[in-house]
């Protein structure tokens, strides 16, 4: 199988052992979304692997193909040389490969010997579990990773987060994994705990397994890995060895790509700032944060996931409290304490999981829109179901809304109609300041184009948008000034005039220029 | 057309006139304008029960507490009316309604402040609010003639044809109709049942609403109370014994979910009707209770079959964005 034809930054890769793990060709789709087409992977045992790319770029969903969650549309499976398939998550178990994820899958109540040993417990002969040779086993198998300090019969709940990727990491050991993937480990730990992992890793590559690692830090990346394959928008890119490639060049192919949407022609009309933010905190999210929106005006919030972009939205949306700070709307200082007084001072947040916190499934599409505004279309609390209609009809018409009428139930609808219902809802409520959060993740590039020309027209029309998003070409295509966010603190404002998209990445992962 | 045999209470409705019309074949007299008025007037306490436990179930909850609730409330108009019997009956139905007002405020109060599952809490005042019930009358019972003719005689009084029981069904019927398709606050129950995080987003007050679920709930507890003590003549500890769960499952024969944000008026009001024809026909046509039993079980499980059947769709596309993610 020729797994280097591809388009893209290919470099020679030396003749190492032979690959124990091949993805040739692999594509996968979803309903209007296509999330990997034709990518290729090889991890050799011994090497760390990283898989680098934006959000979206397809690395969860080859993930779910590895572990055998999700079955590949076309393409190739092959380990130790030979074609294979992986029918169920049971199967790639079967094969040694196990994954480790951010919030690691294992079982709080269980003790750490029986989350090791769990599906396939030592038995005595009469076919119960052995529990003696399960504890000692647990211990023998957390001695070699040099992990003797966890109490094989402690309560997982309570280890550190560090500990229990220890254990996952035992319990791959005790299967005999040889294909380990770790699906951003380091999220949520600590620097000291970070560097325990790093040991373990090592480890892992002593002892002959091949490690996927992905990782969105590129220090991590450089300090623990020795290949590295890059996808974008859900195509493998580029790979090669890390000791011959620069931070600049895997930067360029993550963000590299052609220009296949037309964002619209503006000509920004900025006024007077209409919201300021001072020294907004969070006890744990966020710091210090400061920033002004002018009427008129699109300002995008850039950052890696787990930037904290959304719970600062939050917070000015009066869902999650701050701990100091200060907001103001057209010069008067507020301080929301639910949705509904942002809501009632002009502020409305678009939030980011349109299934779970936009449209509400079951009620017809007219009722959604005027969900935030029933106070202004009910009197003491009865409805006016005339004017509830008409506003209901006048914004989805606006946002020309493909449905059979109004009464329909939004679960009817495509993604990118459902998207439109929910920003229709929050236009109805007459807003000046509009926070947007990814508004066109997951939707079809229609949508996505009607999504971003009603944008242009909000803010023509005087509104003051905020557009947090995780896609760089609607971030430079959409905003006026971009706002960089990193690990809950604010990295840098830029003008979006010659801004370009290898800056934003820098800045957002933190690599000097 | 098509849109309205959507509505499963059109399924539900040509259920009951299947039904009646089997009955009719063992019982000619039952199709009987008369009868069947009879069947609704005896139907009529678990109706506005249903109803009140609909909005509790619409937003995700439940309230297994309506029968103690009914229990006590019942208990202390009773003997407020023994021991006052000048106090007039409007008054004592307002007494009744404010009692359970209270008793339904404390679920409430539990679910929103203390944020335990309402289940936990309503399993609890259930035996709180029959324990209470104890204490009150110190276990004794009030008799028929310790009540006032009034007070027996209210419910019974003919107005326009109908039974004024029938007619208080009617009236909580139509206004329960009216909240829910005409006011902020019946639209939020939809909403919270079906989404609450997209509900708290749009500015609706969870807590807030779930607290007025349960004091509807326990004023139709309350209300229940006084006609179904005034309509058995007996108030005793034992009065509505685990009659929770007719309530409960009339809601879900009538096409209310479980889960909460689907459900409507006419479903819980067919579905106590269902189980009213039930429990008044079998007898008369020499079925015996036990199959009573089997049939009422029966249906509560092909309800709740029809109605996943109905849901299944909604399901997938979860399952799409899931995938998706």
């Amino acid at each position: 199988m020729d797994t280097t034809a591809h388009h893209g930054t290919i470099k020679e890769l030396p003749p190492a052992s032979a690959p124990r793990l091949t993805l040739s060709g692999i594509s996968k789709s979803f309903p209007g979304v296509r999330a990997l087409h034709n990518v290729s992977l090889s991890l050799y045992p011994g090497q760390v692997t990283a898989l680098i790319g934006e959000n979206g770029a397809g690395k969860s969903t080859l993930v779910k193909i590895m572990t055998g969650i999700y079955q590949p549309d076309a393409g190739e499976i092959g380990i130790d040389g030979e074609v294979t398939t992986l029918p169920s998550a049971h199967a790639a178990f079967g094969h040694g490969i196990t994954a480790i994820h951010q919030e690691t899958v294992l079982f709080d109540d269980l003790s750490v010997a029986e989350n090791i040993f769990l599906g396939h417990a030592p038995r005595t002969r009469f076919g119960t579990i052995d529990w003696r040779t399960m504890r000692n086993n647990a211990r023998e198998v957390l001695e070699t990773m040099r992990a003797g300090h966890i109490d094989a019969d402690a309560r997982l709940r309570d280890l550190g987060i560090a500990n229990k990727h220890l254990v996952a990491v035992a319990r791959a050991m005790s299967i005999d994994a040889r294909i380990v993937i770790m699906d951003e480990p380091t999220a949520a730990l600590s620097m000291k705990e970070i560097e325990e992992l790093f040991l373990l890793i090592e480890f892992l590559k002593s002892d002959g397994k091949a490690v996927l690692f992905i990782s969105h830090k590129f220090d991590e990346i450089y300090r623990i890995a020795d290949r590295y394959t890059v996808f974008r928008d859900g195509e493998m890119v580029g790979e090669g060895l890390l000791k011959d490639t620069g931070q600049n060049e895997i930067v360029r192919m993550m963000v590299g790509r052609n220009v296949d949407h037309i964002f619209p022609q503006r000509a920004p009309k900025i006024g007077a700032p209409v919201l300021s933010v001072s020294g907004l905190s969070h006890p744990t999210e966020f710091d210090d944060i400061g920033f002004e929106l002018r009427k008129g005006e699109i300002l995008g919030f850039y950052g890696l996931v787990g930037a904290g972009r959304s719970e600062v939205m939050q917070a000015i949306a009066g869902i999650t409290r701050t701990s100091r700070g200060t907001i103001s709307l057209e010069g008067n200082s507020i301080a929301p304490k639910s949705a509904a007084d942002s809501i009632e001072a002009g502020i409305v947040y678009v939030p980011e999981e349109r299934g779970k916190q936009g449209v509400v499934i079951g009620l017809p599409i007219f009722q959604n829109v005027s969900l935030p505004s029933l106070a202004r279309t009910s009197k003491s609390g009865v409805l006016k179901l005339a004017e509830e209609f008409a506003l209901a009809r006048s914004y989805t018409e606006r946002l020309d809304l493909r449905a059979s009428s109004l009464s329909q139930d939004v679960g009817t609808l495509s993604g990118g109609n459902q998207q439109k219902v929910v920003i229709a809802k929050w236009l109805a409520t007459a807003p000046k300041v509009i926070i947007l959060d990814e508004p066109t993740k997951g939707i079809d590039i229609g949508s996505k184009a009607a999504v971003h020309g009603f944008m242009a027209e909000l803010v023509a029309q005087g509104l003051s948008v905020i557009m947090v998003s995780s896609e760089l070409p609607e971030i430079l295509g959409m905003s006026d000034r971009v706002v960089v966010m990193r690990e809950g603190r604010i990295a840098a404002t830029y003008d979006n005039k010659g801004l370009d998209a290898e800056t934003l990445v820098r800045t957002a992962a933190g690599i000097a220029a | 057309m098509k849109n309205f045999l959507k509505y499963r209470e059109i399924w539900l409705l040509a259920g009951i006139v299947v039904l009646i019309g089997l009955i009719s074949t063992r019982f000619p007299g039952f199709a009987d304008p008369a009868n069947l008025r009879q069947v609704f007037n005896d139907t009529s306490i678990l109706m506005i029960l249903a109803l009140g436990q609909m909005v509790v179930i619409l937003t995700r909850s439940i309230d297994l507490s309506m029968a103690s609730n009914l229990c006590f409330t019942g208990m202390v108009v009773a003997m407020l009316n023994a021991t006052h019997p000048a106090i007039p009956i409007p008054v004592l139905i307002v007494v009744a309604v404010l009692v359970g007002l209270v008793l339904g405020a404390i679920n409430g109060f539990l679910v929103w402040r203390l944020n335990i599952p309402s289940i936990v809490v309503t399993l609890g005042t259930l035996t709180i609010y029959r324990g209470a019930t104890f204490v009150v009358s110190g276990g004794a019972w009030v008799n028929a003639d310790q009540m006032s003719p009034d007070f027996i005689n209210f419910q019974r009084a003919a107005f326009l044809g109908l039974p004024v029981l029938s007619w208080i069904a009617i009236l909580v019927i139509a206004l329960f109709f009216l909240v829910m398709t005409r006011t902020q606050i019946g639209r939020s129950m939809y909403a919270i049942g079906v989404n609450p995080t997209a509900s708290v987003y749009a500015g609706i007050d969870v807590g807030r609403t779930k607290f007025i679920v349960f004091c509807i709930s326990g004023m139709i507890g309350g209300l229940a109370g006084y006609l179904w003590i005034s309509r058995y003549v007996i108030a005793s500890v034992e009065v509505a014994n685990g009659y929770e769960l007719n309530i409960i499952a009339a809601c879900v024969i009538g096409g209310i979910s479980i889960a909460g944000g689907i459900g409507s008026v006419g479903g819980a009001v067919l579905g106590a009707l269902f189980l009213g024809i039930i429990s008044n026909a079998l007898p008369v046509i020499n079925i015996s209770p036990f199959w009573q039993m089997a049939i009422s079980g029966s249906a509560i499980i092909l309800a709740v079959v029809l109605n996943a059947r109905g849901e299944r769709r909604q399901g997938r596309i979860i399952l799409r964005k899931a995938e998706a993610a």
